[in-house]
């Protein structure tokens, strides 16, 4: 079974988790402003990457906390996770850690 | 119609389960619960009109005096103590908070408990509980928020060989029907 590392809990088993969509997707600040093409891009457009993926997830069976984590949607490896509400990490610096 | 509401047991009309020399699982009296929200200052408040210290690190159980304190998560706990002390808890926790943002939800009803006790204990559990159940990697006083099958439970570890399980009462039959199953096989 996969094991995802919640940044509270530790390593846990993935049934103890649900998935959360893409990470790091801003509401637009003024909807009343906001084109119809923007706010379709806000609510449907993905980036859907081969690779990195910053995602949402929530150890819903466990703290209950959403977090966000960075995974290889190749390999499934996750390289990192890390509490919702901090900036984005710098994928370049992860794939050198994890290549060490 | 009677006009009298009757207090029932989730665990009413169920089998004992109980393998000699290996395994006894038993429903816990009534008590009393709260589901408590809030940061860590509210939490250090509520320390005190709740009488037990809200553990500060994840996944740990407090106890004392009859009353037990479980964090379940970065701002969530989840507030044991013994039957008929809903309004006197309530009262002088909401007193301690007075000046601190929260939720003290009650769930005495809510929730319901039993203990698996016994040397295969674990074993028992291990049936439908995804964690690594050895002592050394889940501890005396440890508790946490998990699943069993597919019922979210709350397993604290009172005792080497003794497990203090947390659930919805409509998650009973559920949970108690593969845990007879389980213990068949032992």
């Amino acid at each position: 079974m996969l094991l995802i590392p919640c940044p509270h809990c530790g390593n846990r088993p993935e049934l103890e988790f649900r998935y959360a969509g893409e990470a790091h997707i801003a509401r637009p600040a003024d909807p009343s402003t906001t084109s119809d093409q923007e706010w379709a891009e806000y609510l449907y457009f993905r980036s859907n990457p081969k690779g990195l993926h910053i995602e949402r997830w929530r150890h819903v069976s466990g703290c209950a906390r959403f977090f966000n984590c960075v995974r290889d949607t190749v390999s499934d490896k996750i390289l990192k996770t890390y509490p919702a509400g901090q900036p984005k990490p710098d994928l370049a610096e992860l794939v050198k850690e994890a290549r060490q | 119609m009677s006009d009298v509401l009757k207090r029932r047991s989730a665990f009413e009309g169920l089998h004992p389960i109980q393998v000699e020399g290996a395994v006894t699982v038993a429903p816990t009296a009534y008590a009393t619960r709260f589901s408590f929200r809030g940061d860590a200052k509210a939490a250090s408040a509520c320390s005190k009109g709740f009488g037990v210290m809200l553990p500060n690190a994840l996944l740990k159980a407090e106890s004392d005096n009859g009353r037990t304190a479980i964090s379940l998560g970065p701002d969530e706990w989840l507030l044991l103590a013994p039957d008929g002390e809903v309004d006197a808890l309530e009262a002088a926790i909401e007193k301690a908070l007075d000046q601190h943002h929260h939720a003290l939800v009650d769930i005495s009803h809510r929730n319901t408990a039993f203990t698996v006790s016994g040397p295969k204990a674990e074993t028992l559990l291990a049936s439908g509980c995804l964690l690594d159940l050895h002592v050394s990697a889940f501890p005396v006083g440890m508790a946490t928020r998990t699943i069993y099958s597919k019922a979210d439970i709350v397993l604290w570890r009172t005792a080497d060989d003794t497990f203090h399980v947390e659930l919805w009462r409509s998650f009973v039959p559920f949970v108690w029907g593969l845990l007879e199953e389980a213990s068949s096989e032992l």
